[in-house]
This record gives structure tokens, sequence and C-alpha cells, in this order.
């Protein structure tokens, strides 16, 4: 066991550093003169392109700039950001609170939605319940997170007027305020994982299902809602953390989308303004604690794993 | 009967099969006569679309749907919708194409050299893929395409760029387990050189996941395009592309919603149709996971 996770930790030191490499690399290899690109075409006269390549170390050979870049992350020094002047490791310690309050309340929807829904389909196999699941998921897998948070303000912002349709606020506005702004950003970014795991949900109860414990439950004369949700479930829940940990990529990308059509002051729509405005010290720090938090969670299912299922006892 | 006569037989009765169980599948079938629409109007773009896409009138801005001859009503520049839609749907099917097959012919290149000679050239080419796979997909397309800016051009070849690590995995499978079979052994040992073997023997073989994965890639990159114009960091305005339309109607939200209803519709309606079609061959093609799950 602990070998299995030493193992798994030092599989990870090389994807840190091809990750960084990657970041690093994005700009300095880039075609064109990224200095000249975040200059923008009014001020990037030559004094000023040097005198900002020279700002950054940028007019030393690569292989030196980028042992350079990895020690200053090493000392947590992301930078500074071009538009806002302020260190890049600041603003997405102040953004970053907010992105994960986002993804966790979407998580806890899309499973809340997910696993009975799953298990309901799976169980009264070829019914309304599951033909109605069936096309609820594809619905949710094909629908672009963009228009599906559109629609949303349409109907319960503009049209019903029940729910705020921007921004964020924080307890001090007391917990009702705080969910009432939570709830469409969660819907739009958790509707993609709620269908995907639906379908994985009651694709798995059903291979469950047809397992020898399953008949040996039966026979013993358990109750069916006990195979059902003791039984049955817990052996299925299985693939289910493995492919949220998979997902949560994609829920990394849907925050980008979901955080701008809302207003919500997460990391997202920080990459998304340092985008907006060439600011490449910060486009580079966003995406590289976007891909760290991506790493760190398949890290933790990974180890998960090994703790819940009894099968999995590596060596 | 001759050996290939009975050999062109037997892939009629197989096509036959897969033909048969596709079309059980009724949501496959729903697929394709939605994909063949959303074809024939990206083919027909310039006779079934009622106006020019880009012409702008701005007396006739803002007309709602089925206004007299505006049938899903006009833009904030007054050009009509419709039309806009029809064009667009060249753009997001060329799109999903054109990313797709950088994606698989990539990807499928790379699983196969990693599968079959193994040892370091496997160790690189999967690190590569799992440092790919551990940045989250939009959130290294919106990085890449901040760098190289925005154009119909770049869209298409970083989203291709981004995707072909998942093919390389699948074809690496494949291609480790068909290595070690008979027919491979039989090949080397009538004098087939390494490539023959690999493009030959084992590549068709391991056609079939990838034609799955093909399927369900285009609806994925469709949805990432969208996704990017709508940012702003895909295609540009004026270009009638569905996710950029969507941001511009974006502004009038408020008072004049159809601008963004309709091109998000026909977005959702070409993903779905091609997750359909993507659902239906994968139970078509692999009999045993179709059998457990239906």
């Amino acid at each position: 066991m602990l070998k299995h996770i030493v193992r798994r930790l030092s599989v990870t030191i090389p994807v840190l550093i091809g990750i960084t490499f990657i970041v690093f690399a994005m700009v300095t290899f880039a075609p064109g003169d990224p200095i000249t690109l975040m200059l923008g075409s009014e001020t990037a006269n030559p004094e000023n392109v040097e005198r900002l390549r020279h700002e950054l170390g940028m007019d030393r050979p690569w292989h030196i700039q980028y042992v350079n870049y990895m020690a200053r992350l090493t000392r947590g020094d992301l930078g500074r950001s071009i538009t806002y002047k302020r260190p890049v490791a600041e603003q997405i310690k102040e953004r970053l609170p907010n992105t994960l309050v986002l993804a966790i309340s979407s998580t806890l929807l899309a499973l809340l939605v997910a696993v009975p829904l799953g298990v309901i389909a799976a169980a009264k196999r070829r019914s309304i319940v599951d033909y109605g699941a069936t096309m609820l998921a594809m619905f949710g897998v094909s629908i672009p997170g963009f228009y599906l948070g559109l629609m949303l303000i349409i109907l319960f912002g503009l049209k019903l007027r029940w729910l705020p349709i921007r921004g964020m606020r924080g307890f001090d506005y007391g917990i009702v305020e705080f969910l009432r702004h939570l709830i469409l950003p969660s819907v739009t970014l958790g509707a993609s994982m709620a269908a995907i795991l639906t379908r994985l949900t009651r694709a798995s109860v059903l291979e469950a299902l047809s397992q020898d414990f399953i008949r040996t439950a039966r026979a013993k004369g358990v109750h069916e809602r006990a195979v059902l949700y003791k039984h049955a479930l817990r052996c299925a829940l299985l693939p289910v953390v493995t492919t949220f940990g998979l997902q949560f990529g994609s829920l990394m990308g849907g925050a980008v989308i979901t955080e701008t059509i809302f207003s919500w002051p997460g990391l997202g729509m920080l990459a998304v303004n340092a985008v907006k405005h060439r600011d490449i010290p910060l486009i580079q720090g966003t995406v590289l604690v976007f891909a760290l938090s991506f790493v760190l969670v398949t890290l933790a299912v990974d180890l998960l794993y090994v703790l819940i299922d009894p099968r999995i006892r590596y060596e | 009967m001759s050996s290939v006569e009975r050999e062109l037989l037997g892939l009629k009765a197989q096509s036959l099969r897969l033909g048969k169980v596709f079309a059980r599948h009724k949501l496959g079938v729903v697929g394709v006569v939605m994909v063949a629409l959303f074809v024939g109007a990206a083919v027909l773009a310039p006779y079934v679309a009622p106006y020019d896409p880009y012409t702008m009138n701005l007396d006739n801005a803002f007309q709602p749907p089925s206004s007299p001859g505006h049938l899903l009503g006009t833009d904030n520049f007054g050009r009509d919708i419709l039309s806009r839609l029809i064009f667009g749907s060249r753009i997001s099917l060329l799109i999903g194409m054109v990313v797709v097959s950088i994606a698989t012919v990539t990807g499928t290149c790379l699983g196969l050299l990693s599968g079959y000679y193994g040892g370091w050239v496997d160790q690189a080419i999967m690190r590569l893929v799992e440092v790919f796979y551990s940045f989250p997909f939009l959130v290294l397309v919106i990085a890449v395409m901040a760098l190289f800016g925005p154009s119909i051009f770049n869209v298409m070849w970083v989203l291709g760029f981004v995707s072909w690590p998942m093919y390389a995995r699948l074809v690496r499978a494949q291609v480790l387990s068909l290595k070690t079979t008979d027919f491979v052994a039989a090949a080397r040992a009538t004098g087939c050189g390494d490539l023959r073997i690999m493009f030959r023997h084992i590549l068709p073989n391991t056609l079939t996941p990838v034609i799955v994965s093909a399927t369900l890639g285009i609806p994925s990159a469709i949805l990432a395009s969208a996704a990017l114009g709508f940012l702003g960091f895909g295609v540009q305005p004026p270009t009638p592309e569905w996710g950029a339309m969507v941001s511009e109607g974006k502004d009038f939200i408020f008072l004049h919603s159809n601008m963004i209803i309709w091109p998000g519709l026909c977005i959702f309606l070409v993903v779905l149709s091609f997750n359909f079609i993507g659902d239906a061959l994968r139970d078509a093609l692999d009999p045993r996971l179709s059998k457990q799950l239906h």
C-alpha cells in the first residue's frame, strides 16, 4: 500500500515538470513576439519592447529562462500581472476559493442528481424512468454550458425574477443570499457532470446487478432495496469515483465559461480577463494553477481508490 | 467459392448485421437524419439561405421570429438569423471534421508507434500523453489560442493538437494485445517489415474503437469551438459562427433573446445528433457492451 502511494507520487513528478515546461514553452516558443502581443500595437515601439523584454528576463537563452522560471515557482512567485500591476500569486489566492466553492457545490449537485437517478434507472430498466433518465443524460452532455447558463438566466432571472443572475455574495450577506447567488452557476456547471455520472451509475449498477454476489444476496433473502442500495451501489460507485477524477478537468474548463456568464469572481474569470488583456504572466499563472489542481484531484482520487476498493491491495 | 468470395460474403453479412443493430437503435437513426439535414444545409447554404448572412440593414434590426420574410427574425444589424445559422453550419461541421481528422491521424500514428515499439518510444509518448491529460482541456485551448490569436484556422489546429492523446491511448492499448497474436507473428515470418505490419496488419484491427471515439469526438470539437467563439477567442464576428452569434446576442439578452436562443439550439441539436450516432455505433460495433447496457 505504502509502496503504491510512493510509486504513484513518483509518477506525478515528471508530469508536474512537463506541465511547467509546457506553460513556460507556450510563451517562449510561440511564433510572433509575445512582448509585442502583450503591449498591443499602440504601445509596442522598439524601446518599450526591449525594456519589457529585459524586465521579464526574456532576452536570455531559453534554458536559463526555464531554470529561472522554475526557481521562481518554487518560491511561489508567479510573476507580476501586467494589467493589474500586482503579483499573480496574490490574485490567484483571492480568486481560487471562489472557484472551489462553485466546483464543490456543482459536484455535490451532480452527485445528488446522478446517483439516485442512475440507480433507479438501472433498477427499473426499460421503464419510463429509465428512458427519461437516459434522454436527460443525453441532453445534459450535448447542451453547451454557456447556452444552458443563458437560458437559466432568461427563465429564472429575467422572466420569473426568482434568482439573481450575476455576482457572488459572501457569508457576510447571510447564508440565504450566498445560496441564492450560487444556484444558477452551480446548475450550469454541474449539468454535464450530472449527465455523465447518471449514465455511468446506471451502467455500473446494471453490471453489478449481474454479478454472483448479488444472486447470493438475493438467495439469502436480502430485501431488494438493500440489494440495490447496499450491495450493488457500493460496488458500482467505484467507477463513479474514478470518472469524477477524470471529469474534474472538464469541470475546470466549464468553470471558465460559467464564471464568465455569471460574473463569478473566480479563477476562470481571471483567466478570461488575462487572455483578453494579453496579460501573459497572468495567463501562465492561471493555467498552471488549473493544471496543478487537476493533477492533485486525480492523485487524490487514485489514492482514495486504494482505500475504498477492497479488491485492490496493491502488493 | 474462392476464399476472396467467401470473405466478401462474410463482410457483407457482417455489415448487414451492423446495419440492423444500428437501425434498431432509433435514436441513432434520428441522429443520422438530423446530421444529414445539417450537412445538406451546409452544402447547399447559398441556395437554401433566404438572405446573404453578412448583409446589414439597420432599419430592419431586431425583427421578432416569424416576421414577414424573416422566419427566425433579424439580429442587431438587421441580418437574417436563419441565413446566418445556415451558413454557420458550414463552419461548425468543418471544424468538427478537421479537428477530429487531425486528432485521429496524429493519435493513431503515435499510438501505433508507442504500442508497437515499446521501450523508450512508448515511455516518451505516454509521458507526453499524461502531461496533456493533466491540463483541463478548455483551459489549455484558451491559453494556446491567446498566444496565436483568434482565427478559424487556429481553432482547428489547436483543438486537434490538444485532442490527439485520447486516440493515442486507445490505439496503444489495442496494439499491445494485437502484437502478440499469431497473425502478426505470421506476417513477420513471411518477411513483412515493421511499417507494413503496423499499418497493414495491426492498424485495421484497431479501427473499431477509433471510429466510435471519432464520432463522439466531432460533437466535443463543435462544443469546444462554440465555447471559444462565445468567449471571443475563436472564430470572430461577423463570421456567422454559432458560438460567436450567441456571444453577440448576449448583450441583448433582456429584450431580444431570440438572438441567443436559435444559434444555441443549433449547437445543441448538432451535438445531440452526433452523440446519438456515436452511441448507436458503439452498440452496433461492440455487442458485448450493448448487451450489458440495454
